[in-house]
């Protein structure tokens, strides 16, 4: 039971891991696939900020009082990385614009189909 | 677990307005499980930026092209069983994890407490943070706000190509 709590966080990071995954492979709606890849993103957030947390601990900012804070490294990595992230979103956005421009759809099969026929 | 039920929730709801509404709820929890990790400026971040930039594209992008997801013309089975390898490699790789919240974990005992100790000292700024991001790892924020600035100008390329091309008469193959 015991390993039951040490690996809960774990187990959540996984499957959103998964789901994520799943929605980017399965669904071939565009803004879906890119819905999803933010899904994937978020839950190596909590991969990484997940085992920098210590039991007992305050978050990472000095203060009289406190000895034990969590460990600052994987924050900065995650700010970097929500900030990249919501760049891709953008760009990956844009690119769903054009193509609905240019397809006159967003679903996957069918744009491959369109671009079959011309 | 409300986290993974709202990314089910996401994964089948086929309104896509409703997949964005749903994607906010999702980062604001995700920025509470944040918190509760000791992670207050990426709690922060996640609820301004997944929540609200994110949800503003998404809801830009649905108003430029079109809500309803269509249904697939096939249900494959490959993505779930690729899926739940990859998962199933995860869980069995996180047995070997330290366990939650342990301060013996190797990942405390690396560059951390040398930041965590010498920061006042070495900059004054107490939000250990703020220190390493814009202080110990300055050129790794300009290099992401490098990143950034491509990609609004990436957007702003896309976009304007397309408003030009319909000023022209729509000469879209």
């Amino acid at each position: 039971m015991a390993g039951a709590v040490a690996h809960f966080g774990n187990w959540v990071t996984v499957i959103l891991m998964v789901i994520g995954l799943y929605v980017v492979l399965a669904r071939g709606n565009l803004i879906k696939k890119l819905i999803g890849l933010s899904i994937f993103q978020t839950s190596v957030y909590l991969l990484y900020v997940g085992p920098g947390k210590i039991l007992g601990g305050t978050p990472p900012i000095i203060a009289e009082g406190f000895t034990v804070y969590a460990n600052p490294l994987p924050h900065v990595l995650i700010l970097t990385a929500i900030v990249v992230g919501v760049a891709t979103l953008a760009l990956g956005l844009a690119l769903v614009v054009r193509i609905h421009e240019a397809y006159g759809t967003i679903e996957e099969d069918e744009v491959l189909g369109r671009e079959g026929d011309s | 677990m409300l986290l993974v039920v709202t990314a089910l929730a996401i994964a089948r709801v086929r309104n896509l307005f409703a997949v964005v509404a749903l994607g906010g709820i999702y980062s604001f929890l995700m920025a509470l499980a944040l918190l509760v990790l000791d992670a207050v400026d990426v709690s922060m971040t996640e609820a301004s930026v997944g929540a609200g930039i994110s949800t503003v594209l998404l809801l830009g992008a649905l108003y430029l092209t079109r809500v309803d997801e269509a249904m697939p013309l096939r249900f494959s089975v490959a993505p779930l069983i690729v899926a739940l390898v990859a998962g199933a490699a995860l869980l069995y790789g996180s047995w070997d994890l330290p366990p939650f919240g342990d301060p013996a974990g190797p990942i405390h005992h690396h560059v951390a407490p040398r930041y965590l100790n010498q920061v006042m000292a070495e900059t004054g700024v107490p939000n250990v943070v703020t220190a390493v991001l814009a202080s110990y790892r300055g050129f790794d924020t300009l290099g992401e706000t490098t990143v950034i600035f491509t990609g609004g100008i990436g957007v702003l390329l896309l976009l304007k190509g397309r408003r030009r091309r319909r000023g022209s008469g729509g000469a879209a193959p």
